[in-house]
């Protein structure tokens, strides 16, 4: 991602809005994304950004987390990374459907399986220092051969 | 990021309108406001979403809460004014097949 912007955010859910609103600005400069993608796009950056700061819960306020966004010709990627406990990813267990009623006794589970679907492509890299999560979304073929730059 | 919440007492219904967006930040703001509700009587609530352009999966852990707290005390919790977008990631999450949506 050499070209593009990079963010750095306490971990505190007052910052998801403005997360969501530069990731947004940023990706619709390139004018051939349709607003369903910047939609999809908007809620998946939501998700990964929701999980770092939720990860930071017993961490030092001091520690960051770092959002970069970046364009090239043909897809937007956004990296979320947090320095929070790793997890599994291959080990999460699907939370079931919501027609089952003990599963409305859990409110949680849909952030991961929201970014799959949202998202082209995705990767969590997670170990014992912090996660990373890649997002990928494609985007259509542009007249304009000139690369977005943003730094 | 501040949920503007407006409520209107009709029938046995509390309607909340809502403006802004459900999220991490302001989801615990909503989830307060429905535990209230029912707390004093008032089981039965729609969420007027019209003003409502983004929800997070916090934001719909909040309404699934708000519907097993308010069904398992003989009401429910209803949501009108969906946007299209809105629409979808209720379908994609399964969350129309438990929650009542009503176009007005």
């Amino acid at each position: 991602m050499t070209n593009g912007i990079t963010l750095e955010i306490p971990a505190k859910a007052e910052y998801l809005s403005l997360v969501r609103a530069v990731v947004v600005c940023a990706a619709a400069l390139d004018s051939g994304v349709e607003d369903q993608r910047l939609e999809d796009l908007r809620l998946a950056v939501s998700e990964a950004t929701t999980n770092a700061i939720r990860s930071h819960a017993n961490l030092g306020s001091e520690e960051r987390i770092t959002i970069r966004c970046g364009l090239t010709t043909d897809r937007i990627e956004v990296e979320v990374q947090d320095r929070g406990p790793g997890f599994n990813p291959d080990k999460l267990e699907p939370a079931g459907p919501l027609n089952q009623p003990e599963r409305l006794n859990y409110e949680g589970g849909f952030g991961i399986p929201l970014m799959r679907v949202l998202a082209d492509e995705i990767k969590i890299n997670s170990a014992d220092e912090g996660t990373t999560v890649q997002l990928v979304v494609y985007t259509p073929p542009s007249n304009d051969s000139s690369q977005t730059s943003m730094t | 990021m501040i949920l503007g919440i407006n409520e209107q007492f009709r029938d046995n219904w509390v309607l909340l309108q809502i403006n802004g967006e459900i999220d991490m930040a302001t989801g615990p703001e909503l989830r307060q406001r429905i535990v209230q509700y029912v707390q004093e009587g008032h089981a039965h609530i729609i969420l007027d979403l019209t003003n409502v352009d983004f929800i997070d999966s916090t934001g719909l852990g909040v309404l699934i809460g708000g519907l097993k707290r308010t069904r398992s005390n003989g009401g429910d919790l209803q949501c009108i004014g969906l946007s299209e977008s809105l629409k979808e990631m209720f379908k994609l999450t399964g969350l129309d097949t438990v929650l009542t949506q009503e176009d007005t």
